[in-house]
C-alpha cells in the first residue's frame, strides 16, 4: 500500500476541527464524507459546509470544493463508509462518545481502511482500549491545529500496534498532499506543542500577576523579541478563545502524571472565570485581555489591567503601545537579562518554559528536534525551546538555573558547554538523548534554501539578492531586499544571474525564483520611488520602469526555463516575475496580485500584457475544447479569439486590483495557468520548482516574442468607459479610480490601434510604459503611494 | 388595416433570475424551441401554414446567435418550409415580430407567423460579450450608450416620482402576481421547461419595509434600487399572428384582434418615457383615447419610469398590469414584447373587456405600442 491508495477519505464530527479537516482534505483534491450526529430539526454535517463557504479566513482554497464534500448523518449514511480509505474522527472530546463512534465506524467501514482520532486530550492507549486487534492495527492519532487550513501543524501518534505501513501513508498524506508538517510524539498529554504552549501561556499570565507587569508590556516583549508572534501571551489568549483555557487546563490536570512542574505552575485565576462568565472571551466575544473600546465611536483599543484579583469592566483603559528597554534589545540573551520589568518577565516565563522543555526530552517525544518543529509549526514560534536556550547559552542558562536553586534537566547537564544544534559538514545536527549528535533528516521532497546556505557560498551576490546553487544544474534567484521589494540591484543580478547560465556552457540550465521569506515579494520599492519622484528624477524612473520590462522580458525569452516559486504575498511586481516566467510552482497559500491600481498606477513590467496573452490563450483552449466537443476541427465562423474578451477579462482583474487568496483562485482569475504546479506543503516548494524547471530543460525551446495580438480598439475602450463611469455613478469607483482606469483601459484595448492591426508584445510594452509615467505625474498618484507608504492600505481618493 | 391580424394563442417559460435561477444552465435556443412547440401544438394551427418564424432577441450573440429563429425552426422539429427572421429592437424585439407579422399579413405576404422573443441574461450579458460603442459618436452624443439604471433616475427626477412611491409600485406588482401565481392565473400560458414549472422571480412576502433598506443600485444620491428595477432573468415568449379569415376559416382560438401599432422615437437620457408617444400614435390610429382602454400592459422596466408613463398619459393604475409586471416577473430584454402583447390579449379575454393596450420602453430612447380589441 501506499499513499495513491487513499482515494477517498471521511470525517466524523462536523464541529469547527471536523469541517475544516474536510476542507482542507478536499483542498487537497480527495472526496470527503462528512458525517455528524442525526438531530431531528437539522442537517448539522450541512450547516457546517455552508457555513465554511462565508468564514474569513477560508477554510477552502477555492469554493469549488465544497463540491468534493458529501455530507450525511451517522445514523442514516454509515453505508457511505464503505469505499472509504481513511476515516478521521472528530467527534466531542469523550471517551463514551468515541467508543460508540468506533462502534459504528467497526461494522461499516472498508478492512484495511484506517482510522485516526483528531484527539488533543485523550491517550491514544485509552482510544483503543477494547477495540478489537484489527480496529488497533489500523489506528493512529492524526492531531491538527485550528484552522486547520492555515495551522502547519500535525501531530502524529502512533499506537504498538499500528501497521508501519498505515504510518508511512497518513505521514506522507498529511506531508504532501495536505501540507503539514508532521511530527512524531509519544502518547503523552497535550502531545508537544499544546503541553508546553500551555505551560507557557500559563506562566505567562501568572507572571504578569506576580510582576505587576501589563498586559501590553508583557506582549510587547513576549513576541518579535523573543522570536514569537506578536500577538505574545496575551493576544494569543484572547485570539483562541479565553474559555478554551480551563478547558485545556482541567484536560491537563487530569491526566498529567502528579509530579508534573504543570500542577505547580496552574493557579485557578478567578478573574479568567469573571472574564468568561460575562462573556469577555477574547476576539469571538465582547472582548478579552483586549478590546475596542465600545463606548467609543473610533472604538480605541483598550486593554485590561489585570493585577487586580477581579474582573470588572472599569479595569478597561486606553491601550498605549509599549516599548519597554528589554524590547529593544538584540539578542534573546540581552532581552531577557535586561534589567526593567519587561526582562524580568521575559526571564521569568521562558526560563520556566524553557526549563520545562528541557525536562520532558524522551517523554513526550523522541529527541529535541521534534519538540522544536512542534512549537515552531504549531505555535509559529521562530525557534523551538531548544534552539532558544542556544541562542542563551547552554551553559549560561544551566549556570542561572543553578542560581536560583533549580535542579538541571539531564539533557542541558549533558550538553554542557556545547549546543543543542550544531551544523557540520553543511548538516544541521542535533544533541540526542544518547549524548550523541544526530543528522536533522529532511523527507524526500524536501529541499531548503536555508539547508543549501548552511553547506555552500552563493554563485552571485549583492545588497539585495543572491544566487544559490541548488544542484543539477539550476540556479536559485533569491530576494534578500526588505520585504523582497524590487529595485536596480535586484534587475542587474537578474542579469548577472541569466548570463551566468547563458555563459556556463550548459554547466547550468534553469532558474528557479525562490525564496524562504514568508512573502515572495510585495513588488516595487514603494518608497525609493516616492523618493526619486520628490526630486524629479523622472528620466530615471522611466529608465528603471524601462529596465524591469528588459529584464523581465530577457527572462521570458532566455535560451533556458525560468520557473517562479512563490509562496505567501506576490504583489505588483513580484506578481509580474510569475507572469515572465515559463512557468509558476505556487505554494497553495499564495496571495498574488497586479495591485497597482491601489496606489494610482498601472503594471508596467508586463503584467498587462501578461495578461492579455494568458486570457487569449485561455479562450484558445476553450474554443479548441469546445470544437473537440462536437468532433469538428476547425469551423467557418468564428476566430479562437474575441476582441473583447481578454481585454475585458484583464481589466476586471487588473481594474479591481485582484488578489487571489490561494494558488487554486489565481489558476481560476488567470494569473496562473492550470498547467502550472502547486504545492501544498511549503517545505517542498523548492524540490518541486527545481523538478519542474529540469523537465522544462529537456529539449527546452526559447519562445518566440509575440507579434500578433489583435484587441478591440477605440470601441472597446469606450466600452471600458462606459462601465467604469456607471461604477462611478453608484458609489462603486472613486474619482481617481476614473482616471487610473483610463490608462489601464487605453493600454489593454490596444492603444491607438484598430481592430484589424496587429498588436505586439514590444507595443504593450511601450504602452504601459507610456501611461505608468503619465499616471506618476498626478497628484492623485502619488496621494495614494504617499498614502500606502504611512498608512499600509489603498487611498480611496 | 386593410386585413384583420388576431392573436390566436399565447405562451411562455417560466421566468426565472439570470445567473441564480432555475433556468440559466439551460442555452436560449432550447428555451425557445420548447415555448414554440407548445405553442403550435396548444394552438392546433398545421404547422406547413406557418409562413415565417419572426424571433425577437436584445443580444443575438452566442447561443443565442447566427440566426436564432431558423434555428428554433429546425430544433423545434417543424417544417423546413418555414422560414426564420431574428430582429432586434432591444427590449422592443419581440413585439416588433408581431408588427412585422402584421405588416406581412397586410401586404398579402402570409396568413400565419410565430412571434416570439428570447433571451437568455444568464448566458449572454447585456451588451452582449464585445460592447465595442463608436468613439466618435459617444463623443458627439454619449446618451446614446447611457445605462438604464440612469434613464430611470432621470425620469424619477423629472416627473418627481417619490422613492416610496417607487416601492409602492413594486410591491404592488409582486403581489399581484403572487396572487396570480396562487389562483392558477398562469396555468394557460406557461410552459414547463424540463421539471422548472413555476415562475421564479415573483416575491410574496414582498414589503416597503424591507425594499426601504436596499441602496441605490445606479446613483450614490438616486432613489433608484434593485428592488425598483425589473431584474435580469431568463425566459422566452411566443404568440401566434394570424390573419383573421385564416383564424376562422380554421377555427383557432382567437384571444383578440390587433387594432393598431406604432413606434416612436425619444430622448435617450430618458428612454423610459418612450411609451407616451408610441401610445398616443397607436390610439390615434385606432381612433381611441386613453379612457377607452380597459386593460393596460406597461413592462415595468422600472418602477420610476412605469409610473412617469402613467403620470404623463393619466393612466388609471388600477387597469395597469393586472396580473403584475416585468418587477415581479423579470424582463428576459427580447422576450418581454411577447409576453405583454400575449398577455394582453389573453387578459383582454379573461376580463371579456373590450380595449387593451401593450406598450414598453426601449434603451436608445424608443417606445412601441399595441393596441388590442375583443374578437
Amino acid at each position: 500500500m501506499s499513499a495513491n491508495s487513499i482515494k477517498k477519505v471521511a470525517v466524523i464530527g462536523s464541529g469547527v476541527m471536523g469541517s475544516g479537516i474536510a476542507a482542507q482534505v478536499a483542498n487537497a483534491g480527495f472526496p470527503v464524507v462528512l458525517l455528524d450526529i442525526k438531530l431531528p430539526d437539522k442537517d448539522l454535517a450541512k450547516m457546517a459546509v455552508e457555513k465554511m463557504l462565508a468564514a474569513d479566513p477560508a477554510p477552502f482554497m477555492k469554493k469549488s470544493n465544497v463540491k468534493l464534500i458529501t455530507t450525511g448523518n451517522l445514523e442514516d449514511d454509515l453505508d457511505k463508509l464503505a469505499d472509504v480509505d481513511w476515516i478521521i474522527e472528530v467527534v466531542l472530546e469523550d471517551i463514551k462518545v468515541k467508543y460508540a463512534t468506533y462502534e459504528k465506524l467497526q461494522k461499516h467501514r472498508k478492512t484495511g481502511s484506517i482510522v485516526t482520532s483528531n484527539t488533543s486530550t485523550i491517550p491514544l492507549h485509552k482510544l483503543i482500549e477494547g477495540q478489537s486487534e484489527a480496529f488497533q492495527k489500523d489506528f493512529m492519532i492524526t492531531h491538527f491545529f485550528n484552522p486547520p487550513r492555515y495551522m502547519r501543524l500535525l501531530e502524529l501518534v502512533v499506537g504498538e500496534k499500528t501497521r508501519k505501513d498505515a504510518v508511512a501513508i497518513i505521514r506522507e498524506i498529511c506531508d504532501v498532499k495536505l501540507g503539514k508538517g508532521v511530527v512524531e510524539c509519544y502518547d503523552t498529554p497535550g502531545f508537544i506543542a499544546n503541553r508546553l504552549g500551555v505551560f507557557w501561556l500559563t506562566a505567562g499570565v501568572n507572571e504578569a500577576v506576580n510582576l505587576g507587569v501589563s498586559v501590553e508590556v508583557a506582549d510587547a516583549v513576549m513576541s518579535k523579541p523573543v522570536g514569537i508572534p506578536k500577538t505574545g501571551v496575551f493576544g494569543l489568549i484572547d485570539l483562541v478563545g479565553i474559555d478554551l483555557m480551563p478547558k485545556l487546563s482541567n484536560s491537563l490536570l487530569s491526566t498529567l502524571p502528579q509530579d508534573d512542574a504543570y500542577r505547580a505552575e496552574f493557579i485557578d485565576h478567578k478573574f479568567v472565570h469573571d472574564m468568561i462568565a460575562a462573556g469577555y472571551t477574547g476576539r469571538k466575544g465582547k472582548g478579552g485581555f483586549y478590546r475596542l473600546d465600545p463606548n467609543s465611536k473610533s472604538k480605541d483599543k483598550q486593554a485590561l489591567q489585570i493585577t487586580a484579583t477581579k474582573f470588572e469592566e472599569s479595569h478597561y483603559r486606553k491601550s498605549e503601545k509599549a516599548k519597554p528597554a528589554a524590547a529593544e534589545q538584540k539578542g534573546l540573551r540581552a532581552v531577557v537579562t535586561s534589567e526593567d520589568d519587561a526582562g524580568k518577565y521575559a526571564w521569568a516565563v521562558l526560563k520556566k518554559t524553557l526549563y520545562y522543555a528541557a525536562s520532558l526530552v524522551g517523554e513526550i517525544a523522541e529527541n529535541i528536534f521534534d519538540i522544536d518543529e512542534g512549537m515552531k509549526l504549531g505555535y509559529n514560534w521562530k525557534k523551538g525551546p531548544f534552539a532558544m536556550i542556544d541562542d542563551l547559552g547552554p551553559a549560561w542558562f544551566a549556570a542561572k538555573l543553578k542560581e536560583e536553586g533549580l535542579s538541571i534537566p539531564k539533557i542541558l547537564s549533558d550538553v554542557g558547554a556545547g549546543t543543542f544544534y550544531k551544523v557540520e559538514d553543511g548538516v544541521i545536527k542535533y544533541f540526542g538523548l544518547d549524548g550523541k549528535y544526530h543528522d536533522v533528516k529532511r523527507p524526500d521532497g524536501v529541499l531548503l534554501l536555508s539547508d543549501i546556505k548552511l553547506k555552500s557560498k552563493p554563485l552571485l551576490k549583492n545588497a539585495s539578492a543572491s544566487v544559490w546553487d541548488i544542484g543539477d544544474g539550476v540556479l536559485c534567484f533569491e530576494h534578500t531586499s526588505k520585504m523582497n521589494t524590487f529595485d536596480e540591484q535586484i534587475f542587474e543580478l537578474l542579469v548577472k544571474a541569466q548570463k551566468t547560465i547563458e555563459g556556463s556552457g550548459g554547466q547550468y540550465k534553469a532558474l528557479v525564483i525562490y525564496n524562504e521569506g514568508s512573502h515572495f515579494s510585495a513588488g516595487a520599492n514603494l518608497g525609493l520611488a516616492i523618493f526619486m519622484i520628490n526630486i524629479a528624477m523622472w528620466p530615471q524612473v522611466e529608465e528603471f520602469v524601462a529596465t524591469g520590462q528588459r529584464v523581465f522580458m530577457g527572462l521570458k525569452y532566455a535560451p533556458f526555463p525560468v520557473v517562479s516559486a512563490p509562496s505567501g504575498m506576490a504583489l505588483g511586481g513580484g506578481c509580474e516575475i510569475l507572469l515572465a516566467a515559463d512557468a509558476i510552482q505556487a505554494h497553495a497559500e499564495t496571495y498574488c496580485g497586479l495591485v497597482e491600481v491601489g496606489v494610482g498606477l498601472i503594471p508596467a513590467w508586463g503584467g498587462c500584457k501578461e495578461m492579455i496573452l494568458r486570457l487569449q490563450e485561455r479562450e484558445r483552449e476553450k474554443f479548441a475544447k469546445d470544437l473537440g466537443k462536437i468532433g469538428a476541427k476547425n469551423m467557418w465562423f468564428s476566430p479562437p479569439t474575441t476582441p473583447m474578451g481578454a481585454t475585458r477579462g484583464a481589466f476586471e482583474v487588473i481594474g479591481t486590483a485582484t488578489v487571489a487568496k490561494s494558488a487554486f483562485e489565481a489558476q481560476d482569475i488567470g494569473y496562473m495557468r492550470y498547467s502550472d504546479g502547486i504545492t501544498m506543503n511549503r517545505d517542498r516548494l523548492l524540490f518541486d520548482a527545481k523538478q519542474r524547471a529540469l523537465e522544462l530543460a529537456e529539449n527546452y525551446q526559447p519562445k518566440e516574442k509575440i507579434m500578433d495580438i489583435r484587441l478591440s480598439g477605440a470601441g472597446g475602450k469606450t466600452a471600458l468607459d462606459l462601465a467604469v463611469s456607471d461604477l462611478q455613478k453608484s458609489g462603486k469607483a472613486t474619482p481617481y479610480d476614473g482616471v487610473v482606469s483610463d490608462h489601464l483601459a487605453y493600454i489593454l484595448s490596444g492603444g491607438s490601434k484598430d481592430l484589424t492591426e496587429p498588436v505586439s508584445e514590444d507595443d504593450l510594452l511601450k504602452l504601459e510604459l507610456s501611461e505608468f509615467m503619465k499616471l506618476l505625474h498626478n497628484d492623485g498618484t502619488l496621494a495614494r503611494i504617499e498614502h500606502m507608504l504611512e498608512k499600509g492600505k489603498p487611498l480611496r481618493n | 388595416m386593410n386585413k384583420s391580424v388576431v392573436i390566436c394563442g399565447f405562451k411562455r417559460s417560466p421566468m426565472h433570475y439570470a445567473n441564480k435561477g432555475a433556468l440559466a444552465k439551460v442555452r436560449p435556443d432550447d428555451l425557445a424551441a420548447e415555448v414554440v412547440k407548445a405553442l403550435v401544438s396548444s394552438t392546433g394551427v398545421k404547422p406547413e401554414d406557418i409562413e415565417d418564424l419572426i424571433m425577437g432577441c436584445a443580444f443575438p450573440e452566442a447561443e443565442q446567435g447566427f440566426n436564432i429563429a431558423r434555428l428554433v425552426v429546425n430544433h423545434a422539429d417543424l417544417p423546413i418550409s418555414i422560414a426564420g427572421a431574428t430582429v432586434n429592437r432591444f427590449c422592443g424585439s419581440s413585439m416588433t415580430a408581431i408588427h412585422m407579422a402584421v405588416g406581412a399579413i397586410n401586404a398579402g405576404a402570409g396568413e400565419v407567423f410565430i412571434c416570439a422573443g428570447v433571451e437568455s441574461m444568464s448566458r449572454i450579458p447585456m451588451g452582449g460579450f464585445n460592447p465595442m460603442p463608436n468613439p466618435e459618436l459617444f463623443k458627439k452624443y454619449p446618451q446614446a450608450y447611457i445605462g438604464m439604471g440612469e434613464t430611470a433616475e432621470n425620469l424619477a427626477k423629472k416627473y418627481d416620482i417619490s422613492r416610496a412611491a417607487q416601492e409602492e409600485f413594486a410591491v404592488s406588482s409582486h403581489h399581484k402576481a403572487a396572487a396570480a401565481a396562487a389562483s392558477g392565473k398562469f396555468a394557460d400560458e406557461l410552459v414547463a421547461i424540463g421539471d422548472v414549472k413555476e415562475d421564479g422571480t415573483i416575491r410574496a412576502d414582498s414589503s416597503v419595509e424591507k425594499l426601504a433598506t436596499l441602496k441605490p443600485a445606479f446613483l450614490v444620491d438616486g432613489s433608484v434600487t434593485a428592488a425598483t428595477s425589473s431584474p435580469l432573468t431568463d425566459g422566452s415568449a411566443a404568440v401566434l399572428v394570424c390573419s383573421e379569415d385564416y383564424a376562422k376559416k380554421h377555427k383557432l382560438p382567437m384571444l383578440a384582434r390587433i387594432r393598431s401599432i406604432a413606434v416612436a422615437g425619444c430622448a435617450a437620457e430618458i428612454m423610459g418615457i418612450g411609451p407616451v408617444p408610441a401610445t398616443k400614435k397607436a390610439l390615434e390610429r385606432a381612433k381611441l383615447k386613453v379612457s377607452d382602454i380597459d386593460i393596460w400592459e406597461l413592462n415595468e422596466a422600472f418602477a420610476a419610469q412605469g409610473l412617469s408613463v402613467l403620470k404623463e398619459l393619466g393612466v388609471d393604475v388600477k387597469k395597469v398590469n393586472l396580473d403584475g409586471g416585468a418587477i415581479a416577473l423579470g424582463h428576459p430584454l427580447g422576450t418581454s414584447g411577447a409576453r405583454i402583447t400575449g398577455k394582453a390579449a389573453s387578459l383582454l379575454h379573461r376580463e371579456k373587456k373590450k380595449y387593451a393596450l401593450a406598450t414598453m420602453c426601449i434603451g436608445g430612447g424608443q417606445g412601441v405600442a399595441t393596441v388590442l380589441e375583443k374578437i
